[in-house]
């Protein structure tokens, strides 16, 4: 560590060009802030796509002859085609859950803040950190070029499952534009593994004198957990999309079984295949992916929502063990999303329960959120309303999945709209907030600039108000029947009477929608034009970020690198002088937790 | 749809009307901060939540499409024992965080209360939680095993349902009770089974797309495969859903039951998107009061 402290104070003194310092750089700060750009420029286009969705659900094939001006391909005569639709249904989860969720918590968040919260100069392999981001950006770019080429983007879905993922013949986007599909997901999970590696070394390795693991602050408790889950789902993402690639071009059968008849008629030349091995696979790996998303939110919202209760959290081990308990169980319950699949139905018996078993720590971590909150005093700041509203979110979206984990009340439920509102609330909605209160909190520590608080929380009420009018009313249409990745609900009589709803949602969405802008102009304006930052610890928070300059140079840290003498939940210290204990503080007269 | 937008608006308004009240400090933190605008309206909105949630969970003006199977009442019932659970859950646990954060505001100077640990509550809670979770595993288990570890009927009507881009294709045995072989090299644009020529016992069955017909009380079997992708056989009436997977033939029965509805006649839904025209693969089924009526469907076919 000596050795390495020498050098990197060395490095901090050396002054880099532009390009070496803002573009290809291996400062963890400048690649974490470049992932979370482009992840907000993926939101943007994920975002657009679900807008267009929303038009097509509460109007359905209604002539909209701008649209048909702008996108002629998409639109016929101005009205949407149906496999545009499902090519938006496929890149509209394609793109967030692993474009902008996954990248901008770990990819994000992660890289801006491992080092500087453990107390290190930079990751453990910045270059590989660095190789990282580039290979994630190009894999934007091919995620991207899917929906312009011929034949449109694949339209399976993001789980694309096999046949439909596997024989081109049976769908017009299922040819390049899955290829395409294929490619990009398979350079995600490369620059993910990376990533990941470096995450998991550095946090285990690089800490600072005592930085003990049971004083890391629970953002890098849940990166570190997540990194590991990480490691371990991607691989086999990775593989099942190297099988489905043999299936396409090189004529193996892992996933196709015989006989199979196309559209005109012509028999598939396969034979031997199971296409629920691709579900086996694609959910082994998709339901960590759900918790890979999940837990850093679960860890900054923690850590934001302490710093702003003015309080410590409550029951910290807990909050450390329930999240190690849900990423072990995370990896024996994929067969939930499979209950009517044609598995056995004995699986479906076991399958619930281990679904249940998971409820169990999910419901610890609401808790202790709880008794945070209790006799707290709350500052009302944009990142600590986003904090609060990320509890309620995870709860509404928390309770639905165990309707959907009763195996016999999925029977109903499976592929509805009551799937549609659980999982955007508990590992979409949720996470998004966590995310926002991260960007308001740490965005001083970024730019040296402040982002505007009345703008922040004006976004945050029309979010907050917002998600729950788009996301609560589909569970009644869901209960009502209406099937996800459906082009046009109102072919269906007995969906009829709930059209309203989607009239609904789709405005609600709408102007969700347009209050992002908001942020986004925020966001812009303040890197920029932002009120500046004049002290380093301008939300007198306690971990050690906060104790180096804003923004901090290469290397972080000055000469010497901090020293950990407390946990980093020391709020409202009983005889302390300030209602905060940062970590570096030693124990004076001051005592609290070790 | 504007309702909820102004009534948020009316929050904010009635708060900021209100008063800062202060709170009594205590040493440990634990009694009331100050009243907020932000806390207030925060505390409302969770209060609306709760009241919304209710009306529509408890008032039900949206619901499930109505019940036509001897089996989905327990499904009903498994849904609504979560929901109970679940339900009360919602409300404590958004309740609290809503009173908490009314309650426990702060200007920016006081002190919050220094407790962290609660062995004893910690426990209670997990162990409670997981104790109603375990019940809800055995509620729900009961009722899949009914469906699904019972013994296939006698007495059934055997359907095959093949599944294929975009619709569903129906086959009953006909008179002599026995399907004819089949073989996919004879599928054709009429023919989504492939019916075997040679074989003479496939001369009587009956083959209707996107039509089907079973008979009240009496169960009927469907067999399901699919000719292409996979597609998920849902009749959103009789809680019904299984996907049909090309390679697989899976078995399903279910006795169907119209006590509880006016109607005869039901939509079959496709719910697992196969392609471009998935919103489009749908069907229709009808439960015929009798023997009597089925056959006289059949002898329409096979005019």
């Amino acid at each position: 560590m000596g050795m390495h402290d020498k050098h990197a104070t060395e490095h901090a003194h050396h002054e880099l060009g532009f390009v070496r310092k803002y573009i290809f750089s291996t400062d963890h700060k400048v690649i974490g802030v470049q992932y979370l750009i482009t992840a907000m420029a993926m939101a943007i286009v994920g975002g657009v796509l679900s807008m267009l969705m929303r038009l097509q659900l509460a109007f359905p094939s209604q002539m909209l002859p701008s649209m048909g001006s702008i996108m002629p391909d998409a639109f016929a005569g101005g009205i949407m085609k149906p496999e545009f639709y499902a090519s938006l249904v496929t890149m509209h989860g394609t793109i967030m859950v692993f474009f902008l969720f996954t990248a901008v918590l770990t990819g994000g968040f992660g890289n801006f803040l491992i080092p500087l919260q453990i107390g290190a100069r930079d990751m453990a392999f910045p270059f590989l950190n660095a190789l990282s981001y580039w290979i994630f950006l190009l894999s934007c770019i091919v995620i991207f070029a899917a929906l312009f080429v011929a034949g449109g983007g694949p339209l399976g879905g993001w789980t694309s499952y096999a046949p439909l993922s596997a024989v081109e013949a049976f769908g017009p986007g299922q040819g390049l534009g899955m290829t395409l599909w294929i490619t990009a997901i398979a350079l995600f999970t490369a620059s993910g593994l990376m990533g990941g590696l470096n995450y998991v070394t550095t946090i285990l390795t690089m800490r600072t004198k005592g930085m003990s693991m049971m004083r890391l602050p629970l953002t890098q408790w849940s990166l570190l957990i997540t990194a590991i889950l990480g490691l371990l789902a991607f691989p086999v993402l990775l593989a099942a999309g190297i099988l489905l690639i043999f299936d396409r071009t090189g004529g193996t059968s892992f996933f196709v079984p015989a006989g199979l008849i196309t559209a005109d008629m012509k028999l598939v030349q396969h034979a031997g295949g199971h296409p629920l091995l691709w579900q086996h696979l694609f959910w082994f790996f998709g339901h960590p992916e759900v918790y890979i998303v999940i837990l850093p939110a679960m860890g900054m919202a923690s850590d934001i929502l302490s710093t702003f209760c003015r309080k410590p959290i409550f029951s910290y081990r807990m909050m450390v063990y329930s999240m190690a308990a849900i990423a072990i169980l995370s990896f024996i319950v994929w067969g939930h999303h499979m209950f009517v699949s044609g598995m056995s139905p004995f699986l479906g018996s076991v399958f619930t329960l281990t679904t249940l078993l998971i409820a169990v720590p999910s419901a610890v971590k609401t808790f202790n959120w709880l008794g945070t909150v209790w006799g707290a005093r709350i500052r009302f700041t944009a990142a600590g309303l986003f904090a609060i509203g990320f509890v309620s979110l995870f709860v509404s979206g928390g309770l639905s999945g165990i309707f959907l984990g009763t195996s016999a009340a999925d029977i109903q439920l499976q592929d509805t709209y009551f799937v549609v509102a659980h999982f955007h609330l508990v590992m979409a909605i949720a996470p998004l907030f966590a995310a926002f209160g991260g960007l308001y909190y740490w965005f001083p520590k970024m730019f040296g600039r402040f982002m505007n608080e009345t703008l922040g929380k004006i976004h945050f009420w029309l979010s907050f108000v917002g998600v729950y009018c788009v996301f609560f009313p589909m569970h009644i249409i869901g209960i009502g029947g209406q099937m996800r990745r459906l082009y046009d609900p109102t072919q269906y009589d007995f969906l009829k009477s709930q059209q309203g709803v989607n009239v609904f949602i789709s405005i609600s969405a709408f102007i969700l929608f347009a209050a992002q802008f908001i942020f986004l102009a925020n966001f812009l304006f303040s890197i920029f034009a932002g009120r500046r930052v004049t002290e380093k610890n301008p939300w007198h928070a306690t971990t050690l970020e906060w104790t180096v300059p804003s923004p901090t140079g290469h290397g972080n840290f000055g000469e010497e690198l901090p020293t950990v003498y407390r946990w980093p939940f020391d709020f409202s210290l009983p005889g302390a002088k300030e209602d905060f204990v940062p970590q570096d503080v030693a124990p004076v007269a001051a005592t609290g937790r070790k | 749809m504007l309702d909820f937008w102004v009534v948020c608006a009316a929050y904010a308004a009635v708060a900021s009307l209100s008063p800062t009240q202060e709170g009594i400090e205590m040493a440990d933190g634990t009694g009331p901060g100050r009243i907020t605008l932000s806390g207030i309206v925060f505390g409302l909105s969770m209060l609306v939540l709760i009241v919304v949630s209710l009306y529509y969970f408890i008032g039900q003006p949206y619901w499930f499409p109505a019940l036509t199977s001897t089996h989905g009442g327990q499904i009903d019932q498994v849904f609504g024992a979560v929901l109970l659970v679940t339900g009360i859950a919602f409300i404590v646990v958004q309740g609290m965080l809503g009173y908490f954060v009314a309650r426990y505001g702060s200007q920016g100077t006081e002190r919050a209360a220094y407790w962290h640990d609660n062995p004893k509550a910690e426990a209670i809670l997990l162990i409670g939680t997981a104790v109603i979770l375990t019940v809800l595993v055995f509620m729900g288990q009961r009722v899949w095993a009914n469906i699904y570890f019972a013994d296939r009927p006698a007495n059934a009507l055997v359907i095959e349902v093949v599944g294929q881009q975009f619709s569903w294709n129906f086959r009953y045995a006909g008179a002599d009770g026995q399907f004819g072989k089949i073989d996919p090299k004879f599928i054709s644009g009429t023919d989504a089974f492939g019916l075997d020529p040679s074989d003479p016992t496939g001369k009587d069955d009956i083959i209707s797309t996107n039509e089907v017909h079973v008979i009240n009380g009496r169960p009927a079997l469907f067999r399901l495969r699919s000719n292409d992708v996979i597609h998920s056989f849902f009749l959103p009436n009789a809680r019904v859903k299984q996907d049909a997977v090309p390679g697989m033939q899976i078995d399903i029965w279910y006795t169907p039951d119209t006590q509880n509805s006016e109607r005869n006649a039901f939509e079959v839904a496709c719910a697992e998107l196969c392609g471009l025209a998935h919103y489009r693969m749908r069907g229709f089924m009808t439960v015929d009061p009798n023997e009597g009526e089925l056959d006289k469907w059949f002898k329409e076919i096979k005019q």
